[in-house]
């Protein structure tokens, strides 16, 4: 029997170390300073689908993104930690898109796939941290969602039982499937594979890639239709075009700054007895303290 | 009609103080609008939700008593504020940022076809020129949030649907009483015209919260730690500076991220705010996303080995020394000079 999962994935810069050429001189982010890297939360999430992949036979992992042409670079990843493929969904259709908009793309990206039986992504994306596309995604289906999952307990009979972690303590709730499942940073890392399967999908690529690189592997994927990653357009799913992109998303930036304190005049104090001393004192006289 | 709504968090039937912040938000905000506030609450054990709320301003509480509510799930509550904000047409709806309001708020925002706002610093009113179509939009609700890691900050706004929805944080906004004595009107709605029962798929099989023990937010005195402190081993001198001055030990990303100490003393934008008469900072080089959660602190001492570390701008004391130096000094010195 199929059992097929789906983890929702995104390439994001790495804004968790920003170093200074990150800002440009107008406020605005300089993302080619930036590294891409696979949001650290999806990988939370391929490993929760990897470990069901395991236990369940017949069941398959394939990793979904929105993108640039780029973004397959995760889904290659995806493959070498042991996701058996994925679907690049990419265009300038879909550029500008908030949470709403991405969200449907994605949805409408999911019935074209077909038959899924579970949904996995990250609780939330760095360069956003707005843990809005998971539930979005499961509104847009109809499907009932776990946000905050820490571990998929079990999958059997057709339910499945999810331990959360919340801010105050833990839940463990059971669903029906089909279902929407948000994976928590809290939860096991994404363990490398064997470095067999980076030998065997190193080759594996979009159509926009082996038309990139101009080589004619023709051969070698009519051979191995493995290596072969489905790229989508606008064109291949079902959707209407006012709910993509800027038009599809109600949300609009009015305005950005860069983050800019005001610095204080501040008293400089070295770590001598009679410095700190006379700090504590002080502050103990302006009743601060004490 | 035209209202302003919030969501209210509820476990054994007392309202998080999320909320209550949200309320006190609200409130202002409603008077700026000229409109009112209103509040919806879900869930059993309901009976002293009003005169908990009511101070704040609430001019209509809206009751959803079902024990099927309690505790929460996505779906039946979903349904709930969707089919009420279709009802009631709110121009704004806010929630916490919890792992409550993170649940619902995107659901119903995608329900609807509305704006939604996460993890919102701040919310104002104001006007919004869209120059492309040639419009005007008074009154918008001004959502205002760090993106990029904190490295930005960006005011959102949601001209064209609504409600216009934010979620806010624990402890970023301020909970004050409006009026102690203020009754506003309660409404009871039949739950099974909002949940349909199909709605209740997921069970809640295990649950087990815990109080807070930490109230870092209202601490009036915090000595907070970064990766500068090397170990959770040194953070005990913290945690014996903070016995001393009766503080609590705060936190930055990146120590609770090296494992010093628990996620829950976490100081920051992706942790608490945090408004303390004094804030003493030791080994944390002062990354935005610090700052932006104990920059309001009265008083800033930040210890520091390195002289040129960015939190020092914004420090009324400097102190360039090490830890282990320069904790046990401030610790004799306070004992020594207090009584």
């Amino acid at each position: 029997m199929s059992f097929n999962i789906v983890v929702l994935a995104k390439q994001v810069p790495d804004t968790r170390n920003v170093g200074k050429d990150a800002m440009k001189a107008d406020g605005t982010v300089n993302r080619a300073a930036l590294p891409a890297i696979y949001n650290p939360e999806d990988l939370n999430a391929l490993e929760q689908a990897l470990r069901l992949k395991s236990k369940i036979e017949g069941a398959t992992v394939h990793i979904l993104t929105m993108g640039p042409a780029r973004a397959a670079e995760i889904i290659r990843e995806s493959m070498y930690r042991g996701a058996d493929g994925g679907y690049l969904l990419s265009g300038r259709e879909f550029a500008g898109s908030d949470t709403l908009a991405t969200s449907y793309a994605l949805a409408c990206a999911i019935r074209k796939i077909g038959k899924v039986d579970l949904i996995v992504c990250g609780r939330q994306a760095i360069d956003g941290d707005t843990a809005q596309v998971g539930p979005q995604v499961a509104e847009k289906l109809g499907l009932a969602q776990i946000t905050y999952a820490e571990e998929i307990l079990d999958l059997s009979d057709n339910k499945i039982t999810v331990k959360r972690r919340l801010e105050r303590g833990i839940e463990v709730v059971k669903g029906s499937l089909p279902i929407l499942v948000t994976v928590n940073g809290s939860a096991a890392n994404c363990r490398p594979r064997h470095a067999k399967l980076t030998m065997k999908y190193k080759h594996a690529a979009t159509p926009s890639e082996k038309q990139e690189a101009g080589n004619d592997y023709t051969d070698l994927y009519d051979a191995h239709p493995y290596l072969n990653i489905t790229e989508w357009g606008v064109n291949d799913i079902e959707h209407d075009i006012q709910w993509l992109g800027l038009s599809g998303s109600p949300t609009k930036v009015k305005q950005i700054e860069s983050v800019v304190f005001t610095a204080k005049e501040s008293k400089r104090l070295t770590a001598s007895d009679s410095e700190i001393e006379s700090l504590m004192i002080e502050l103990i006289a302006n009743h601060t303290i004490g | 009609m035209n209202n302003i709504f919030v969501y209210l968090e509820i476990e054994d039937g007392i309202v998080g103080d999320v909320s209550l912040e949200l309320l006190t938000k609200g409130r202002s905000l409603a008077k700026q609008l000229n409109c009112k506030l209103e509040a919806l609450a879900a869930g059993d054990k309901l009976d002293s939700v009003g005169e908990q709320v009511f101070p704040y301003g609430v001019d209509v509480l809206h009751l959803a008593e079902d024990k099927r509510l309690t505790p929460y799930t996505s779906l039946p509550h979903t349904s709930l504020v969707v089919n009420l904000f279709k009802e009631e047409k709110p121009q704004i709806a806010l929630m916490g940022a919890t792992s409550i309001g993170r649940d619902l708020g995107p659901r119903v925002s995608s329900a609807l076809f509305s704006g939604l706002t996460a993890d919102c610093t701040s919310l104002e009113i104001g006007t919004y020129e869209d120059k492309k179509a040639g419009k005007v939009y008074e009154n918008l609700l001004y959502q205002i949030r760090p993106a990029f890691g904190g490295n930005i900050v960006a005011t959102i706004v949601n001209p064209d649907c609504r409600p216009q929805m934010a979620t806010v944080r624990e402890g970023v906004m301020k909970k004050e009483i409006l009026d102690p004595k203020f009754v506003g009107e309660t409404r009871k709605l039949e739950v099974s015209k909002y949940v349909p029962d199909t709605d209740f798929v997921v069970e809640v099989i295990e649950r087990h919260m815990e109080k807070s023990k930490l109230n870092i937010k209202s601490a009036p005195i915090i000595v907070s730690g970064g990766y500068g402190v090397g170990s959770a081993e040194n953070f005990k001198l913290l945690y014996e500076l903070a016995a001393t001055l009766g503080a609590e030990v705060g936190a930055s990303r990146a120590a609770v991220d090296a494992g010093f100490v628990e996620h829950e003393r976490q100081i920051g934008q992706t942790g608490t705010t945090v408004r303390p008469k004094l804030y003493i900072a030791c080994g944390i080089s002062g990354q935005i996303q610090h700052i932006a959660g104990m920059q309001e602190s009265a008083m800033i001492i930040a210890i520091n080995s390195d002289p040129e570390a960015p939190i020092n701008q914004i420090a009324d004391y400097v102190i360039t020394g090490t830890i282990e130096d320069v904790l046990p000094k401030m610790i004799k010195f306070y004992k020594k000079n207090s009584k």
